[in-house]
């Protein structure tokens, strides 16, 4: 069974409709990538798993079907969000932005494992553990952002352009990291990029996405044979 | 000297009037991340519960436990029914919806029970004693005694409990809070009981002096604003030690500058606010604001 299912998908923003029928799935322990050009639809997407807007068609997580409840209701349920643009809570210390991503949990001591764990898996955070979030440097600020959604140890991280904005070696150990965390802590990932060379890294399969439709899925090994996704994805 | 002692002393008394509603201010600005024009009216209304019941027969101090009671399911009555429509967006639309409501509120006070001030029994003795030759009531030190109560309360709610990061968390970025798994709209609405309930408090401790009316709290809110943004907004000592400071040179000016006297007086601690904060734009204790593009 899929830990995660799209069916028919749509999603708008009022009346502009953004999502016109989006289906992929992504099995337990795997990594699935979304790519596509700017305004393809793929923040939408995980928009529309963490309950952001509103959707049509079927969000199977765990074969229940989650659409319509909203973001606080998917987390719960062990959907993390790394939303495009960071979303680290600016004015709390990077120690209390870790712990507000383990919200929901009760096991204390495990919390503490986990703060150490993320802190050795960022070692920049580790110097920075009393700075407000909005203090740190914009690679800082995103592997404040995934190690936040790694505490609430959830089933699946949702990542969205985890890339964007940083210096090419900055995004390139962002992904070391998340590489590592994908396979240390048996987490499942959606992962959404321009990059296709970063997403590969990370994710087994792929779907590309066009004007809100999926244009094509496969392997990663298979989209990376083909010429048009390596033009217009991997640089040539 | 003792003159002296006693212009500081009753301008102490009145700093913790403005402190209290001022904590208020920093509570409901930490939980929500809005300034709360509501508040006042808020505690109002609650305070009109207490002197209701207290006018049949009630102990005050059970007045006050049912106001603030009340406070706290008003508080959170009015996040869910009015507030939450503005949630999500532009933080000055729900600004001025808190001013609607302080409007309303305080005419909804005046429909029960009118506008005339009326006495309002004191939670303390009403008796003063000696302190180096000046005259202090109990009803102040013990109003002052609350005070620093509630505002230890705060700081360790803040800073100590998960309840308290949460608020922040979700005053700071909702959506990113909610990501997390936080239920924001159930915090705010903590936030806003809570905030009203302290409101409570303040309104019965204040009443006595004041008398209580519809408008009681007009002048407070202006001072107790004055205080919060002093202390620095988002501190919870910062605003006591402000209302203090606005108390005392307020009182010293007008008794000490003969130009001054009781009129201008108003105007001193506002232009030291001014000053200060010229110099000192974060507040007393407010923490820098970092923002990073």
């Amino acid at each position: 069974m899929s830990l995660l299912e799209l069916e028919d998908v749509t999603a708008a923003y009022g009346h502009a409709q953004v999502l016109h029928g989006i289906s992929f799935s992504l099995p337990e322990n795997g990594a699935t990538g979304l790519l596509g050009a700017n305004g393809a639809g793929k923040t939408t997407t995980l928009r529309a798993i963490s309950g952001m807007v509103r959707t049509t068609g079927r969000i199977l997580f765990e074969g229940r079907d989650i659409s319509g409840l909203g973001p606080d209701r998917t987390a719960h349920l062990g959907i993390a969000h790394v939303p495009e643009g960071r979303g680290t809570i600016g004015q709390l210390s990077v120690r209390d932005n870790l712990l507000v991503g383990a919200y929901q949990r009760r096991d204390r001591k495990q919390i503490a494992t986990d703060v150490d764990y993320v802190l050795d898996l960022f070692p920049n955070l580790q110097q920075r553990v009393k700075s407000n979030a909005a203090a740190l440097s914009g690679g800082e600020q995103q592997m404040l952002a995934v190690a936040r959604a790694f505490m609430a140890k959830p089933r699946v991280i949702l990542l969205d352009e985890a890339s964007l904005g940083l210096a090419p070696s900055t995004a390139r150990r962002v992904y070391d990291a998340i590489v590592r965390l994908r396979h240390e802590a048996q987490v499942s990932m959606v992962v959404v990029e321009q990059n296709a060379n970063l997403a590969f890294s990370v994710v087994d399969d792929a779907t590309v996405l066009e004007t809100g439709r999926v244009a094509l899925s496969g392997s990663r090994d298979e989209l990376m044979g083909m010429d048009a996704v390596r033009r217009a994805y991997l640089g040539g | 000297m003792s003159y002296f002692i006693q212009v500081v002393v009753d301008g102490l008394s009145n700093g913790a009037i403005y402190a209290a509603i001022a904590l208020a201010i920093v509570l409901v600005f930490r939980a929500t991340g809005l300034v709360n024009f509501a508040q006042g009216g808020m505690a109002v209304a609650a305070t009109f519960v207490a002197f209701a019941l207290t006018r049949a027969g009630v102990p005050v101090l059970l007045a006050l436990i049912a106001a603030v009671v009340f406070g706290f399911v008003l508080g959170g009555v009015l996040e869910r029914v009015v507030m939450r429509h503005f949630e999500g967006g532009d933080p000055d639309t729900a600004v001025v919806a808190t001013i609607a409501l302080l409007v309303l509120l305080t005419g909804l006070s005046a429909l029960f029970f009118g506008y005339e001030p009326h006495p309002f029994p004191s939670l303390f003795p009403n008796r003063t004693i000696g302190f180096l030759g000046a005259f202090v009531s109990l009803r102040s030190i013990g109003t002052i005694a609350v005070l620093l109560v509630i505002m230890a309360a705060l700081q360790l709610l803040f800073r100590y409990t998960k309840l308290g990061l949460a608020m922040r968390a979700v005053a700071d970025n909702p959506q990113s809070s909610a990501l997390s798994g936080l239920p924001v709209s159930r915090l705010l609405m903590i936030g806003w009981g809570l905030a009203a309930a302290l409101g409570a408090i303040a309104g019965v401790l204040v009443a006595p002096q004041l008398f209580i009316s519809p408008g009681m709290l007009d002048f407070v809110l202006v001072y107790a604003l004055a205080a919060a943004i002093l202390g620095g907004l988002d501190s919870p000592v910062g605003a006591v030690v402000a209302a203090a400071f606005i108390g005392v040179v307020e009182n010293l000016a007008g008794a000490y500058l003969d130009f001054i006297g009781d009129d201008l007086k108003i105007a001193v601690p506002f232009v030291a606010v001014i000053v200060i904060l010229i110099v000192r734009p974060q507040g007393l204790f407010g923490r820098k604001v970092t923002v990073r593009v």
